[in-house]
């Protein structure tokens, strides 16, 4: 084993191979978060709609989680990075392949595109949001369907029940298996490599293509994700903590 | 006050309510009784608009409940209504779930809604409950709560949906004496119950339903000398035997 190696001059990006791995971390972190974003936005929207008692919402939420949770992440990758600059008007695929600014002052940015940032925030993002919607779903059928009569009994409208009655216990119920999401993303954010993104996982394969240590590049990945894996569960269980509501034990669903 | 016409209601082909007509004039309190599965929940649900219905009419205060041009959440505002699994707000203090619709529907400041609020909380005798939370409660105290919640809201009428048919037998009482003290203010009360002592005590009619059919419907003391029908005879009887 040779650690060592780590620390020695790489040969492109002015820093030490242990740089390329930060590079890559701050790419996949990059990535995930942004991804996260529109899991979570996108995911809460479809979650309650796939509950309103409207058919038409109801419906469309159905078929989006359906479509992006059927289709393999990867050709999910490809659909966005290759196909969809085909399929809409030619001036705009060529902007996004070709014109959409470099961000070149952050690190490693200049080898990719903010298209390839951007495909794969988009692809990891949605694919999750239908993940994402099952559980707000599930966590707003957990509770007594007498909450919503109540809140509408007192006089609030149905989005005011969603916000200030419903949504605020589900999320609360939710907690768990959204941090199993967060962390899906997170892992899977690896996927983003196959359409040039230089994050974690590929800065790992590139040092160990350059040194042939590959035990100690692939290690030490290893090693950063597991730590920003239980960085995760930690936060998140302080957070549960925090938003724990006093005397609550969890009620079987129905009325 | 409240006006019921014929109302029928499907759930599927299924018939819950058939042609009920009844009312409840201001001031009054009527006891709704029946058999389980009778369509009670759903015929007290149907008068703030929470189930609707397909055939007749519903008129509170004389305006229709069954019209898409009535605004729902402003004409329920002005009904309270307490159910049987009290449904207070779990994540909210007890002092949040007394003011929240006061400040999101009607408009009132903080400060008001807390007043009023705490003023109703002290009238259930729970104002020392004020800052802990709905799940740090027992069963009665948590109805006696959610009673104070629609109070809040200054209702022209009340609906209860079997409000101490969840409850501990030694918890019954502290929720009826509340609601006997409403009813002899002169509230206007429609109370799903099998609690016959309350009706007894307070109700001015009674109405007895049976296979989504309303049986009786008469003054309280008709009711429990001499009640018509034999389905309401052999309710009765299963009831208070036992
Ligand atoms: N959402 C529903 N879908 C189908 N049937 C229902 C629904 N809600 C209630 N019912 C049926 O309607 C009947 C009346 O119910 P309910 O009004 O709750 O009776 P009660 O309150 O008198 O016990 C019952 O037979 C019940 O099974
Ligand atoms: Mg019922």
């Amino acid at each position: 084993m040779d650690w060592k190696v780590l620390l020695e001059q790489a040969p492109s990006g002015g820093m030490t191979y242990l740089g390329w791995l930060a590079s890559g971390l701050f790419w996949t972190l990059a990535v995930s978060a942004c991804a996260w974003v529109i899991a979570f936005a996108v995911g809460s929207v479809v979650g309650v709609a796939r509950t309103v008692p409207l058919a038409a919402a109801r419906l469309a939420a159905t078929a989006y989680v359906e479509l992006f949770r059927n289709i393999p992440l990867l050709v999910q990758m490809f659909l966005w990075y290759f196909v969809m600059p085909e399929v809409i008007p030619k001036d705009w695929g060529d902007w996004l392949k070709q014109d959409m600014p470099n961000l070149l002052t952050l690190p490693f940015a200049a080898q990719f595109s903010l298209w390839e940032f951007t495909a794969a925030v988009l692809c990891l993002g949605l694919y999750t949001a239908s993940r994402v919607a099952e559980q707000v779903r599930s966590g707003i059928q957990s509770l007594p369907r007498g909450q919503t009569s109540a809140g509408l009994a007192i006089g609030l409208t149905l989005p005011q029940v969603y916000r200030h009655v419903t949504l605020p216990m589900a999320y609360r119920i939710i907690i768990p298996p959204m941090t199993s999401e967060f962390l899906t993303i997170f892992k899977n954010s690896s996927t983003a490599l196959t359409i040039g993104v230089l994050e974690l996982t590929a800065q790992s394969r590139q040092i160990s293509e350059y040194t042939f240590k590959t035990f100690e590049a692939f290690t030490a990945a290893t090693l950063i994700y597991i730590a920003i894996t239980m960085t995760v569960i930690f936060a998140m269980r302080a957070l549960e903590k925090r938003v724990a509501v006093p005397g609550y034990i969890a009620q079987g669903g129905g009325h | 006050m409240i006006d019921l016409r014929a109302v029928s209601k499907w759930f599927g082909t299924f018939q819950v309510l058939k042609d009920c007509t009844t009312r409840v004039a201001k001031g009054e309190v009527v006891v709704v009784c029946g058999p389980s599965g009778s369509g009670k929940s759903t015929l007290i649900k149907a008068v703030n608009g929470l189930e609707p219905f397909q055939k007749g009419e519903i008129f509170v205060n004389g305006i229709s409940v069954g019209d898409p041009r009535t605004n729902l959440p402003k004409l329920r505002a002005h009904i309270g209504m307490v159910f049987q699994n009290f449904e207070l707000f779990p994540h909210m203090s007890i002092t949040a779930n007394l003011t929240l619709a006061q400040v999101k529907v009607l408009g009132r400041s903080r400060e008001e809604a807390e007043a009023k609020g705490l003023k109703l909380l002290d009238r259930v005798g729970l104002l020392s409950q004020k800052d802990k939370f709905p799940g740090q409660l027992s069963g009665g105290q948590q109805q006696r709560v959610a009673i104070a919640r629609a109070l809040s809201m200054d209702p022209i009428a009340m609906l209860f949906d079997e409000p101490t048919s969840a409850l501990d037998p030694e918890m019954i009482n502290e929720v009826l004496d509340v609601m006997v003290e409403l009813a002899r203010e002169g509230m206007t009360m429609m109370v799903v119950t099998h609690e016959m002592g309350f009706a007894r005590k307070v109700a001015h009619r009674v109405v007895f339903m049976d296979h989504g059919q309303i049986v009786e419907d008469c003054p309280k003391d008709d009711f429990f000398g001499s009640p018509r029908s034999e389905r309401a005879q052999a309710f009765l009887s299963k009831i208070l035997h036992h």
